[in-house]
Protein backbone atom coordinates (compact mmCIF):
# COMPACT_ATOMS: atom_id res chain seq x y z
CA UNK A 1 0.00 0.00 0.00
CA UNK A 2 2.88 2.53 0.95
CA UNK A 3 4.86 1.51 -2.26
CA UNK A 4 1.68 2.10 -4.26
CA UNK A 5 1.59 5.49 -2.69
CA UNK A 6 4.79 6.56 -2.89
CA UNK A 7 5.26 5.47 -6.89
CA UNK A 8 1.78 7.06 -7.64
CA UNK A 9 3.29 10.06 -5.66
CA UNK A 10 6.41 10.31 -7.81
CA UNK A 11 4.28 9.89 -11.15
CA UNK A 12 2.37 13.03 -9.88
CA UNK A 13 5.73 14.53 -10.45
CA UNK A 14 6.04 15.08 -14.28
CA UNK A 15 1.87 15.92 -14.50
CA UNK A 16 3.09 18.66 -12.18
CA UNK A 17 5.66 19.92 -14.06
CA UNK A 18 4.29 19.71 -17.49
CA UNK A 19 1.58 22.04 -15.40
CA UNK A 20 3.96 24.61 -14.19
CA UNK A 21 5.61 24.38 -17.79
CA UNK A 22 2.49 25.16 -19.36
CA UNK A 23 1.12 27.88 -17.32
CA UNK A 24 4.10 29.71 -16.84
CA UNK A 25 4.81 30.20 -20.44
CA UNK A 26 0.89 30.75 -21.31
CA UNK A 27 1.31 33.68 -18.37
CA UNK A 28 4.25 35.32 -20.31
CA UNK A 29 2.99 34.82 -23.60
CA UNK A 30 0.27 36.98 -22.69
CA UNK A 31 -0.06 40.74 -23.67
CA UNK A 32 1.43 43.15 -21.26
CA UNK A 33 3.38 43.02 -18.42
CA UNK A 34 2.87 43.41 -14.31
CA UNK A 35 4.20 46.91 -14.06
CA UNK A 36 2.00 48.57 -17.51
CA UNK A 37 -0.39 49.93 -14.88
CA UNK A 38 2.19 52.41 -12.99
CA UNK A 39 1.67 55.24 -15.24
CA UNK A 40 3.69 57.24 -13.52
CA UNK A 41 7.02 55.58 -13.81
CA UNK A 42 9.79 56.82 -15.65
CA UNK A 43 11.37 54.28 -18.45
CA UNK A 44 14.34 54.05 -16.02
CA UNK A 45 12.64 53.16 -13.09
CA UNK A 46 10.09 50.83 -15.28
CA UNK A 47 13.49 49.02 -16.29
CA UNK A 48 15.30 48.90 -12.89
CA UNK A 49 12.03 47.38 -11.72
CA UNK A 50 11.93 44.58 -14.67
CA UNK A 51 15.59 43.73 -13.45
CA UNK A 52 15.19 43.53 -9.96
CA UNK A 53 12.17 40.84 -10.58
CA UNK A 54 14.42 39.44 -13.22
CA UNK A 55 11.99 40.27 -15.81
CA UNK A 56 14.51 41.51 -18.14
CA UNK A 57 16.18 38.42 -18.32
CA UNK A 58 15.48 36.03 -21.47
CA UNK A 59 12.27 34.12 -21.05
CA UNK A 60 14.40 30.19 -20.75
CA UNK A 61 16.67 31.44 -17.77
CA UNK A 62 13.62 33.13 -16.00
CA UNK A 63 11.53 29.75 -16.54
CA UNK A 64 14.74 28.11 -15.14
CA UNK A 65 15.20 30.00 -11.74
CA UNK A 66 11.22 29.66 -10.89
CA UNK A 67 11.31 26.15 -11.51
CA UNK A 68 14.88 25.93 -9.72
CA UNK A 69 12.85 28.24 -6.90
CA UNK A 70 9.92 25.78 -7.03
CA UNK A 71 11.40 22.72 -6.37
CA UNK A 72 12.84 24.25 -2.89
CA UNK A 73 9.14 25.14 -2.04
CA UNK A 74 10.46 29.25 -2.87
CA UNK A 75 6.99 30.51 -4.78
CA UNK A 76 8.42 33.98 -5.88
CA UNK A 77 7.49 37.31 -4.70
CA UNK A 78 4.51 38.75 -5.43
CA UNK A 79 4.26 41.51 -8.14
CA UNK A 80 1.57 43.51 -6.98
CA UNK A 81 1.38 42.74 -2.80
CA UNK A 82 4.65 44.60 -2.74
CA UNK A 83 7.30 42.95 0.28
CA UNK A 84 5.13 40.11 0.43
CA UNK A 85 6.09 37.05 -1.16
CA UNK A 86 3.39 34.11 -2.71
CA UNK A 87 4.55 31.67 -0.14
CA UNK A 88 2.87 33.95 2.86
CA UNK A 89 0.11 35.53 0.73
CA UNK A 90 -1.08 31.78 0.55
CA UNK A 91 0.09 30.86 3.95
CA UNK A 92 -2.22 33.92 4.90
CA UNK A 93 -5.31 32.99 3.20
CA UNK A 94 -5.17 28.80 2.52
CA UNK A 95 -6.51 27.96 6.04
CA UNK A 96 -9.42 30.02 5.36
CA UNK A 97 -10.11 28.27 1.76
CA UNK A 98 -9.05 24.96 3.36
CA UNK A 99 -12.11 25.31 6.30
CA UNK A 100 -14.45 26.25 3.90
CA UNK A 101 -13.53 23.62 1.58
CA UNK A 102 -13.25 20.72 4.17
CA UNK A 103 -16.70 22.22 5.86
CA UNK A 104 -18.34 21.59 2.24
CA UNK A 105 -16.88 18.53 1.78
CA UNK A 106 -17.62 17.23 4.97
CA UNK A 107 -21.17 18.26 4.87
CA UNK A 108 -22.30 16.73 1.09
CA UNK A 109 -20.64 13.45 2.37
CA UNK A 110 -22.40 13.62 6.01
CA UNK A 111 -26.06 14.84 4.46
CA UNK A 112 -25.87 13.01 0.65
CA UNK A 113 -25.08 9.56 1.72
CA UNK A 114 -27.83 9.12 4.48
CA UNK A 115 -30.30 11.28 2.46
CA UNK A 116 -29.92 9.39 -0.97
CA UNK A 117 -29.80 5.84 1.24
CA UNK A 118 -33.42 7.38 2.44
CA UNK A 119 -34.67 7.73 -0.82
CA UNK A 120 -33.89 4.89 -2.46
CA UNK A 121 -35.92 2.77 0.56
CA UNK A 122 -38.81 4.93 0.14
CA UNK A 123 -38.55 4.71 -3.69
CA UNK A 124 -41.53 6.61 -5.43
CA UNK A 125 -42.92 8.22 -2.43
CA UNK A 126 -43.39 12.24 -1.73
CA UNK A 127 -40.28 11.88 0.54
CA UNK A 128 -37.94 10.90 -2.49
CA UNK A 129 -39.90 13.37 -5.23
CA UNK A 130 -38.96 15.86 -2.99
CA UNK A 131 -35.58 15.30 -2.35
CA UNK A 132 -34.89 14.30 -6.02
CA UNK A 133 -36.42 17.44 -6.86
CA UNK A 134 -34.26 19.30 -4.53
CA UNK A 135 -30.70 17.42 -5.86
CA UNK A 136 -31.26 18.65 -9.38
CA UNK A 137 -32.13 22.44 -7.51
CA UNK A 138 -28.90 21.92 -6.11
CA UNK A 139 -27.28 20.93 -9.13
CA UNK A 140 -28.48 23.14 -10.86
CA UNK A 141 -28.54 26.72 -9.54
CA UNK A 142 -25.11 27.89 -8.84
CA UNK A 143 -23.44 28.98 -5.70
CA UNK A 144 -23.08 32.81 -7.17
CA UNK A 145 -26.57 32.72 -7.26
CA UNK A 146 -27.50 30.69 -4.33
CA UNK A 147 -24.92 32.99 -1.82
CA UNK A 148 -26.35 36.35 -2.75
CA UNK A 149 -30.49 35.18 -2.69
CA UNK A 150 -29.13 33.51 0.51
CA UNK A 151 -27.55 36.20 2.17
CA UNK A 152 -30.72 38.57 1.03
CA UNK A 153 -33.28 36.30 2.82
CA UNK A 154 -30.96 35.47 5.77
CA UNK A 155 -28.60 38.91 6.29
CA UNK A 156 -30.42 41.63 4.98
CA UNK A 157 -34.59 40.59 5.48
CA UNK A 158 -34.47 38.68 8.47
CA UNK A 159 -30.90 39.61 9.69
CA UNK A 160 -30.20 36.17 11.43
CA UNK A 161 -26.40 36.02 9.89
CA UNK A 162 -24.34 38.66 8.32
CA UNK A 163 -24.24 39.05 4.69
CA UNK A 164 -20.74 38.99 4.52
CA UNK A 165 -17.42 39.69 6.25
CA UNK A 166 -14.63 37.60 8.32
CA UNK A 167 -14.04 36.98 12.37
CA UNK A 168 -12.05 34.48 12.96
CA UNK A 169 -13.57 31.18 14.84
CA UNK A 170 -17.12 32.46 13.85
CA UNK A 171 -19.73 30.18 12.69
CA UNK A 172 -22.14 32.72 11.66
CA UNK A 173 -20.00 34.40 9.25
CA UNK A 174 -19.00 30.90 7.68
CA UNK A 175 -22.26 29.44 7.53
CA UNK A 176 -23.68 30.94 4.09
CA UNK A 177 -21.14 30.34 2.13
CA UNK A 178 -20.54 26.88 3.25
CA UNK A 179 -24.36 26.19 2.73
CA UNK A 180 -23.49 27.66 -0.96
CA UNK A 181 -20.78 25.65 -1.68
CA UNK A 182 -22.34 22.31 -0.26
CA UNK A 183 -25.49 22.33 -1.89
CA UNK A 184 -24.15 21.55 -5.83
CA UNK A 185 -22.02 18.15 -4.44
CA UNK A 186 -24.57 17.42 -2.07
CA UNK A 187 -27.50 17.49 -4.85
CA UNK A 188 -24.81 14.62 -6.86
CA UNK A 189 -23.87 12.90 -3.73
CA UNK A 190 -27.74 12.11 -3.05
CA UNK A 191 -28.52 11.15 -6.27
CA UNK A 192 -25.54 8.94 -7.15
CA UNK A 193 -26.23 7.19 -3.91
CA UNK A 194 -29.69 6.98 -4.36
CA UNK A 195 -29.02 5.53 -7.41
CA UNK A 196 -26.91 2.80 -6.59
CA UNK A 197 -28.42 1.93 -3.50
CA UNK A 198 -31.58 0.81 -5.65
CA UNK A 199 -29.29 -1.37 -7.46
CA UNK A 200 -27.59 -2.93 -4.79
CA UNK A 201 -30.72 -3.36 -2.65
CA UNK A 202 -31.88 -5.73 -5.78
CA UNK A 203 -28.80 -7.86 -5.69
CA UNK A 204 -29.21 -11.21 -4.08
CA UNK A 205 -26.69 -11.56 -2.11
CA UNK A 206 -29.12 -8.80 -0.28
CA UNK A 207 -32.34 -10.99 -0.30
CA UNK A 208 -30.23 -13.85 1.26
CA UNK A 209 -29.37 -11.32 4.11
CA UNK A 210 -33.18 -10.58 4.23
CA UNK A 211 -34.21 -14.23 4.36
CA UNK A 212 -31.99 -15.01 7.11
CA UNK A 213 -33.87 -12.22 9.29
CA UNK A 214 -31.29 -9.34 9.25
CA UNK A 215 -32.63 -6.26 10.47
CA UNK A 216 -32.67 -3.52 8.05
CA UNK A 217 -29.59 -1.56 9.73
CA UNK A 218 -27.48 -4.28 9.21
CA UNK A 219 -28.23 -5.08 5.85
CA UNK A 220 -27.35 -1.27 5.15
CA UNK A 221 -24.55 -0.70 7.06
CA UNK A 222 -22.74 -4.12 6.90
CA UNK A 223 -24.01 -5.37 3.58
CA UNK A 224 -25.10 -2.44 1.06
CA UNK A 225 -23.52 0.85 2.35
CA UNK A 226 -20.08 -0.14 0.90
CA UNK A 227 -20.61 -1.18 -2.93
CA UNK A 228 -23.11 1.59 -2.85
CA UNK A 229 -20.75 3.99 -2.27
CA UNK A 230 -18.43 3.30 -5.13
CA UNK A 231 -19.35 5.94 -7.48
CA UNK A 232 -19.46 8.08 -4.31
CA UNK A 233 -16.49 7.79 -4.02
CA UNK A 234 -14.68 8.43 -7.47
CA UNK A 235 -17.03 11.21 -7.55
CA UNK A 236 -14.88 12.57 -4.73
CA UNK A 237 -12.21 14.36 -6.72
CA UNK A 238 -14.84 15.94 -9.37
CA UNK A 239 -16.67 17.63 -6.55
CA UNK A 240 -13.38 18.65 -4.83
CA UNK A 241 -12.87 20.66 -8.34
CA UNK A 242 -16.42 21.91 -7.83
CA UNK A 243 -16.00 23.30 -4.80
CA UNK A 244 -12.20 24.98 -5.67
CA UNK A 245 -13.79 26.38 -8.39
CA UNK A 246 -17.08 27.56 -6.38
CA UNK A 247 -14.70 29.20 -3.27
CA UNK A 248 -12.97 31.39 -5.95
CA UNK A 249 -16.38 33.53 -6.48
CA UNK A 250 -18.25 32.82 -3.06
CA UNK A 251 -15.47 34.03 -1.08
CA UNK A 252 -15.23 37.29 -3.16
CA UNK A 253 -19.14 37.84 -2.23
CA UNK A 254 -18.66 36.86 1.20
CA UNK A 255 -15.58 38.85 1.72
CA UNK A 256 -13.72 35.98 3.16
CA UNK A 257 -9.95 36.32 3.30
CA UNK A 258 -9.09 33.28 1.65
CA UNK A 259 -6.79 32.39 -1.11
CA UNK A 260 -9.66 32.26 -3.54
CA UNK A 261 -9.42 36.13 -4.85
CA UNK A 262 -6.11 36.15 -5.77
CA UNK A 263 -6.70 33.36 -8.71
CA UNK A 264 -8.48 36.07 -10.75
CA UNK A 265 -6.68 39.18 -9.40
CA UNK A 266 -3.52 37.77 -9.87
CA UNK A 267 -4.21 36.93 -13.37
CA UNK A 268 -6.09 40.73 -13.97
CA UNK A 269 -3.06 41.75 -12.35
CA UNK A 270 -0.46 40.14 -14.78
CA UNK A 271 1.16 39.07 -11.25
CA UNK A 272 3.33 35.90 -12.42
CA UNK A 273 4.05 34.53 -9.89
CA UNK A 274 1.02 34.47 -7.97
CA UNK A 275 -1.17 33.19 -10.57
CA UNK A 276 1.52 30.45 -11.18
CA UNK A 277 1.77 29.68 -7.39
CA UNK A 278 -2.21 29.03 -7.02
CA UNK A 279 -1.98 26.79 -9.94
CA UNK A 280 0.88 24.70 -8.38
CA UNK A 281 -1.20 24.85 -4.96
CA UNK A 282 -4.70 24.26 -6.44
CA UNK A 283 -3.27 20.84 -8.63
CA UNK A 284 -0.98 19.57 -6.07
CA UNK A 285 -4.40 19.52 -4.23
CA UNK A 286 -6.01 18.02 -6.76
CA UNK A 287 -3.69 15.11 -7.78
CA UNK A 288 -3.11 14.18 -3.81
CA UNK A 289 -7.00 14.06 -3.41
CA UNK A 290 -7.39 11.74 -6.63
CA UNK A 291 -4.49 9.50 -5.11
CA UNK A 292 -6.62 9.35 -2.22
CA UNK A 293 -9.62 8.79 -3.71
CA UNK A 294 -7.92 5.84 -5.75
CA UNK A 295 -6.98 4.24 -2.11
CA UNK A 296 -10.20 4.55 -0.71
CA UNK A 297 -11.58 2.70 -3.79
CA UNK A 298 -9.65 -0.03 -3.25
CA UNK A 299 -10.75 -0.15 0.34
CA UNK A 300 -14.05 -0.05 -0.56
CA UNK A 301 -14.02 -2.63 -3.11
CA UNK A 302 -11.84 -5.84 -2.43
CA UNK A 303 -11.76 -6.65 -6.25
CA UNK A 304 -9.60 -3.38 -7.04
CA UNK A 305 -5.59 -4.40 -6.53
CA UNK A 306 -3.17 -1.64 -6.55
CA UNK A 307 -0.54 -2.08 -8.80
CA UNK A 308 1.99 0.80 -9.90
CA UNK B 1 -34.82 3.56 -36.06
CA UNK B 2 -38.07 4.82 -36.82
CA UNK B 3 -39.18 2.38 -34.11
CA UNK B 4 -36.47 3.26 -32.03
CA UNK B 5 -37.39 6.84 -32.63
CA UNK B 6 -40.63 5.83 -31.71
CA UNK B 7 -39.70 4.27 -28.56
CA UNK B 8 -37.61 6.96 -27.28
CA UNK B 9 -40.26 9.59 -28.12
CA UNK B 10 -42.90 7.43 -25.82
CA UNK B 11 -40.16 7.09 -22.75
CA UNK B 12 -39.33 10.97 -23.20
CA UNK B 13 -43.18 11.57 -22.42
CA UNK B 14 -42.97 11.30 -19.08
CA UNK B 15 -44.59 14.14 -16.76
CA UNK B 16 -41.21 15.74 -15.69
CA UNK B 17 -39.34 16.01 -19.41
CA UNK B 18 -42.34 17.50 -20.64
CA UNK B 19 -42.21 19.71 -18.03
CA UNK B 20 -38.81 20.77 -18.55
CA UNK B 21 -39.27 20.92 -22.34
CA UNK B 22 -42.63 23.52 -21.81
CA UNK B 23 -40.12 25.66 -18.98
CA UNK B 24 -37.62 25.69 -22.10
CA UNK B 25 -39.44 26.29 -24.96
CA UNK B 26 -40.92 28.81 -22.33
CA UNK B 27 -37.94 30.71 -22.05
CA UNK B 28 -36.66 30.94 -25.84
CA UNK B 29 -39.99 31.84 -26.80
CA UNK B 30 -40.05 34.57 -24.39
CA UNK B 31 -36.17 36.06 -25.38
CA UNK B 32 -36.86 35.07 -28.55
CA UNK B 33 -40.45 37.39 -28.94
CA UNK B 34 -39.80 39.36 -26.03
CA UNK B 35 -38.39 42.56 -28.14
CA UNK B 36 -41.32 43.09 -29.98
CA UNK B 37 -43.66 43.61 -26.79
CA UNK B 38 -41.25 45.99 -25.38
CA UNK B 39 -40.17 49.61 -26.86
CA UNK B 40 -37.17 49.62 -24.39
CA UNK B 41 -33.75 48.88 -25.91
CA UNK B 42 -30.70 47.60 -24.15
CA UNK B 43 -28.57 50.77 -23.69
CA UNK B 44 -31.22 53.29 -23.77
CA UNK B 45 -31.36 55.29 -20.55
CA UNK B 46 -34.33 56.36 -18.67
CA UNK B 47 -33.43 59.02 -16.32
CA UNK B 48 -36.92 59.52 -15.40
CA UNK B 49 -36.65 55.81 -13.82
CA UNK B 50 -33.34 54.85 -11.96
CA UNK B 51 -33.50 51.68 -9.89
CA UNK B 52 -37.05 52.03 -10.31
CA UNK B 53 -38.69 48.71 -9.30
CA UNK B 54 -41.17 45.95 -11.24
CA UNK B 55 -44.33 46.96 -12.34
CA UNK B 56 -46.23 45.57 -14.65
CA UNK B 57 -48.53 48.42 -15.46
CA UNK B 58 -45.31 50.69 -15.67
CA UNK B 59 -42.84 51.48 -18.17
CA UNK B 60 -40.32 48.92 -17.07
CA UNK B 61 -41.98 45.18 -16.35
CA UNK B 62 -38.48 44.21 -14.70
CA UNK B 63 -37.98 47.90 -13.24
CA UNK B 64 -34.33 49.35 -13.99
CA UNK B 65 -30.72 49.27 -12.88
CA UNK B 66 -28.77 52.31 -11.65
CA UNK B 67 -28.39 53.61 -14.61
CA UNK B 68 -32.27 53.61 -15.59
CA UNK B 69 -31.66 50.59 -17.84
CA UNK B 70 -34.67 48.34 -18.85
CA UNK B 71 -33.97 45.21 -17.00
CA UNK B 72 -36.49 43.78 -19.15
CA UNK B 73 -34.23 44.17 -22.06
CA UNK B 74 -31.41 43.42 -20.61
CA UNK B 75 -32.47 39.92 -18.76
CA UNK B 76 -34.10 38.85 -22.17
CA UNK B 77 -30.75 39.56 -24.02
CA UNK B 78 -29.02 37.97 -21.34
CA UNK B 79 -31.05 34.90 -21.89
CA UNK B 80 -30.08 34.82 -25.36
CA UNK B 81 -26.70 35.74 -25.25
CA UNK B 82 -26.21 32.86 -22.02
CA UNK B 83 -27.83 30.43 -24.49
CA UNK B 84 -25.93 31.20 -27.64
CA UNK B 85 -23.03 30.62 -26.00
CA UNK B 86 -23.57 27.41 -24.25
CA UNK B 87 -25.28 26.16 -27.67
CA UNK B 88 -22.23 27.51 -29.71
CA UNK B 89 -19.07 26.43 -26.49
CA UNK B 90 -20.89 23.20 -26.69
CA UNK B 91 -21.12 22.50 -30.59
CA UNK B 92 -16.98 23.36 -30.38
CA UNK B 93 -16.89 20.58 -27.44
CA UNK B 94 -18.37 18.15 -29.67
CA UNK B 95 -16.73 18.80 -32.92
CA UNK B 96 -13.10 18.58 -30.90
CA UNK B 97 -14.78 15.44 -28.59
CA UNK B 98 -15.76 13.68 -31.62
CA UNK B 99 -12.64 14.31 -33.26
CA UNK B 100 -10.44 12.94 -30.30
CA UNK B 101 -12.45 9.99 -29.54
CA UNK B 102 -13.21 8.34 -33.06
CA UNK B 103 -9.70 8.09 -33.06
CA UNK B 104 -8.30 6.87 -29.87
CA UNK B 105 -10.98 3.97 -29.92
CA UNK B 106 -10.94 3.10 -33.64
CA UNK B 107 -7.10 3.12 -33.52
CA UNK B 108 -6.96 1.19 -30.05
CA UNK B 109 -4.08 -0.51 -28.42
CA UNK B 110 -1.17 2.11 -27.98
CA UNK B 111 -2.70 5.06 -29.33
CA UNK B 112 -5.90 5.00 -27.54
CA UNK B 113 -3.59 4.04 -24.23
CA UNK B 114 -1.66 7.12 -24.96
CA UNK B 115 -4.62 9.45 -25.83
CA UNK B 116 -6.61 8.56 -22.60
CA UNK B 117 -3.91 9.05 -20.19
CA UNK B 118 -4.02 12.68 -21.79
CA UNK B 119 -7.66 12.70 -21.21
CA UNK B 120 -6.93 11.45 -17.67
CA UNK B 121 -4.27 13.50 -16.69
CA UNK B 122 -6.02 16.61 -18.02
CA UNK B 123 -9.43 15.56 -16.33
CA UNK B 124 -7.41 15.56 -13.08
CA UNK B 125 -6.70 19.01 -13.37
CA UNK B 126 -8.26 22.47 -12.36
CA UNK B 127 -8.94 23.21 -16.16
CA UNK B 128 -11.22 26.43 -14.98
CA UNK B 129 -8.03 28.14 -14.38
CA UNK B 130 -7.01 27.65 -17.60
CA UNK B 131 -9.99 29.06 -18.50
CA UNK B 132 -9.74 32.14 -16.60
CA UNK B 133 -6.00 32.21 -18.23
CA UNK B 134 -7.22 32.37 -21.32
CA UNK B 135 -9.99 35.05 -20.88
CA UNK B 136 -8.12 37.04 -18.71
CA UNK B 137 -5.14 36.55 -20.66
CA UNK B 138 -5.89 36.99 -24.55
CA UNK B 139 -8.60 39.59 -24.27
CA UNK B 140 -12.21 39.38 -23.33
CA UNK B 141 -14.25 38.35 -26.06
CA UNK B 142 -16.75 36.04 -27.05
CA UNK B 143 -14.17 33.64 -29.69
CA UNK B 144 -12.22 33.58 -27.00
CA UNK B 145 -14.83 32.69 -24.52
CA UNK B 146 -16.45 30.57 -26.89
CA UNK B 147 -12.59 28.71 -27.87
CA UNK B 148 -11.66 27.90 -23.99
CA UNK B 149 -14.62 26.87 -22.73
CA UNK B 150 -15.42 24.28 -25.52
CA UNK B 151 -11.77 23.38 -25.31
CA UNK B 152 -12.39 22.22 -21.48
CA UNK B 153 -15.80 20.32 -22.27
CA UNK B 154 -14.57 18.15 -24.79
CA UNK B 155 -12.76 16.17 -22.38
CA UNK B 156 -15.72 14.18 -21.14
CA UNK B 157 -17.22 13.86 -24.66
CA UNK B 158 -14.27 12.44 -26.22
CA UNK B 159 -14.76 9.69 -23.58
CA UNK B 160 -18.52 8.80 -24.37
CA UNK B 161 -17.20 8.66 -28.06
CA UNK B 162 -14.48 6.63 -27.52
CA UNK B 163 -16.76 4.20 -25.87
CA UNK B 164 -18.87 4.12 -28.03
CA UNK B 165 -16.43 3.62 -31.59
CA UNK B 166 -15.09 0.60 -29.52
CA UNK B 167 -18.45 -1.03 -29.34
CA UNK B 168 -18.60 0.06 -33.55
CA UNK B 169 -15.49 -1.01 -34.23
CA UNK B 170 -15.87 -4.88 -34.34
CA UNK B 171 -18.92 -4.93 -35.89
CA UNK B 172 -19.26 -6.47 -39.82
CA UNK B 173 -19.62 -3.40 -41.78
CA UNK B 174 -16.55 -2.28 -40.42
CA UNK B 175 -14.61 -5.11 -41.45
CA UNK B 176 -16.44 -4.80 -45.35
CA UNK B 177 -15.14 -1.23 -45.40
CA UNK B 178 -11.87 -2.24 -44.24
CA UNK B 179 -11.57 -5.40 -46.65
CA UNK B 180 -12.98 -3.24 -49.49
CA UNK B 181 -9.91 -1.08 -49.08
CA UNK B 182 -11.26 2.34 -47.43
CA UNK B 183 -8.65 4.41 -45.79
CA UNK B 184 -9.22 4.82 -41.64
CA UNK B 185 -9.71 8.51 -42.04
CA UNK B 186 -12.63 7.83 -44.52
CA UNK B 187 -14.16 4.65 -42.32
CA UNK B 188 -14.10 7.04 -39.09
CA UNK B 189 -15.90 9.81 -41.01
CA UNK B 190 -18.15 7.71 -43.05
CA UNK B 191 -19.37 4.84 -40.84
CA UNK B 192 -17.96 5.46 -37.05
CA UNK B 193 -19.46 8.60 -36.53
CA UNK B 194 -22.59 8.64 -38.22
CA UNK B 195 -23.35 5.02 -36.04
CA UNK B 196 -22.20 6.86 -32.55
CA UNK B 197 -23.48 10.30 -33.24
CA UNK B 198 -27.21 9.35 -31.50
CA UNK B 199 -26.14 9.18 -27.63
CA UNK B 200 -23.43 11.38 -28.18
CA UNK B 201 -26.57 13.81 -29.10
CA UNK B 202 -27.80 13.05 -25.90
CA UNK B 203 -25.22 13.50 -23.57
CA UNK B 204 -24.21 16.97 -25.97
CA UNK B 205 -27.47 18.38 -24.32
CA UNK B 206 -26.35 17.70 -20.79
CA UNK B 207 -22.73 19.93 -21.82
CA UNK B 208 -25.26 22.88 -22.25
CA UNK B 209 -26.05 23.57 -19.14
CA UNK B 210 -23.20 22.70 -17.38
CA UNK B 211 -21.50 25.87 -20.32
CA UNK B 212 -23.97 28.14 -19.36
CA UNK B 213 -23.40 27.94 -15.58
CA UNK B 214 -19.23 27.73 -16.82
CA UNK B 215 -20.34 30.81 -18.73
CA UNK B 216 -22.07 33.11 -16.66
CA UNK B 217 -19.51 32.15 -13.94
CA UNK B 218 -16.72 33.58 -15.88
CA UNK B 219 -19.65 36.87 -16.41
CA UNK B 220 -19.63 37.14 -12.92
CA UNK B 221 -16.21 37.69 -12.42
CA UNK B 222 -16.02 40.23 -15.06
CA UNK B 223 -14.22 38.13 -17.34
CA UNK B 224 -17.01 37.19 -19.95
CA UNK B 225 -19.58 39.07 -21.25
CA UNK B 226 -18.42 42.89 -21.28
CA UNK B 227 -20.92 45.92 -21.14
CA UNK B 228 -23.12 47.20 -22.70
CA UNK B 229 -24.09 43.06 -23.56
CA UNK B 230 -25.01 41.13 -20.99
CA UNK B 231 -25.48 37.81 -20.36
CA UNK B 232 -27.31 36.56 -17.26
CA UNK B 233 -23.81 36.12 -15.09
CA UNK B 234 -23.65 39.77 -15.56
CA UNK B 235 -26.66 40.74 -14.85
CA UNK B 236 -26.66 38.31 -11.69
CA UNK B 237 -23.03 40.27 -10.53
CA UNK B 238 -24.79 43.26 -10.98
CA UNK B 239 -27.90 42.65 -8.94
CA UNK B 240 -25.51 40.89 -6.19
CA UNK B 241 -23.99 44.62 -5.61
CA UNK B 242 -27.42 46.14 -5.48
CA UNK B 243 -29.46 43.90 -3.62
CA UNK B 244 -30.00 45.49 -0.36
CA UNK B 245 -31.86 49.00 -2.42
CA UNK B 246 -32.82 46.92 -5.33
CA UNK B 247 -33.22 43.06 -4.89
CA UNK B 248 -35.29 42.46 -8.15
CA UNK B 249 -32.10 42.97 -9.85
CA UNK B 250 -30.54 39.92 -8.35
CA UNK B 251 -33.83 37.88 -8.19
CA UNK B 252 -35.43 38.26 -11.55
CA UNK B 253 -32.01 37.18 -14.07
CA UNK B 254 -31.24 34.90 -10.80
CA UNK B 255 -34.23 32.98 -11.42
CA UNK B 256 -34.29 33.10 -15.13
CA UNK B 257 -30.86 31.23 -15.03
CA UNK B 258 -32.17 29.02 -11.98
CA UNK B 259 -34.96 27.75 -14.61
CA UNK B 260 -33.37 27.56 -17.21
CA UNK B 261 -30.61 25.14 -15.89
CA UNK B 262 -33.15 23.29 -13.80
CA UNK B 263 -35.30 22.93 -17.33
CA UNK B 264 -31.99 21.73 -19.55
CA UNK B 265 -30.84 19.21 -16.71
CA UNK B 266 -33.98 17.45 -16.51
CA UNK B 267 -34.22 17.84 -20.16
CA UNK B 268 -30.73 16.40 -20.48
CA UNK B 269 -31.54 13.64 -18.10
CA UNK B 270 -34.66 12.30 -19.68
CA UNK B 271 -32.97 12.54 -22.91
CA UNK B 272 -30.08 10.68 -21.83
CA UNK B 273 -32.53 7.53 -20.43
CA UNK B 274 -34.85 7.67 -23.37
CA UNK B 275 -32.22 6.89 -25.93
CA UNK B 276 -30.11 4.69 -23.45
CA UNK B 277 -31.20 1.45 -25.92
CA UNK B 278 -28.17 -0.63 -24.66
CA UNK B 279 -27.82 -0.79 -28.28
CA UNK B 280 -25.49 1.86 -30.66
Amino acid sequence: MLRYFLIRLAGAIPTLFAVVTIAFFLVHAAPGGPFDQEQTLTPEIQANLQRAYGLDQPIWTQYTRYVAGLARGNFGPSFKYKDFSVTELIADGFPVTLELGTLAMALALAMGVPLGTWAALRRDSVGDHATMALSVAGIAVPSFVLLPFLGLVFGIRLHWLPVAGWEPLSVAHLLLPVVALTLPPLGVITRLTRANMLEVLRSPYIRTARAKGLSLRAILLRHALRPALLPVASYLAPAAASIMTGSLVVESIAGLPGIGRYMVQGALNRDYTLVLGMVVIYSTLLIVLGLLVDLLYAWLDPRVRLHA
Amino acid sequence: MSVLAAEAWRRLRTGKAMGALWVTALILAFTLLGPLLNPNGIEAIDWSHVASSPSLTGAHWFGTDRLGRDLFARTLEGTRVSLAVGLLASAVSLVFGIGYGAVAGYAGGRTDHLMMRIIETLSGLPLIFFVIFMTVLFGRNEYVLFGSIGAVGWLTMARIVRGQTMSVRRREFIEAAVVGGARSGRIIWRHIVPNVIGPVIAYATLTVPQIIMLESFLSFLGLGIQEPHASLGTLIAEGAGEMEAAPWMLLIPGAFLAALLVALNVLGDALRDALDTGDA
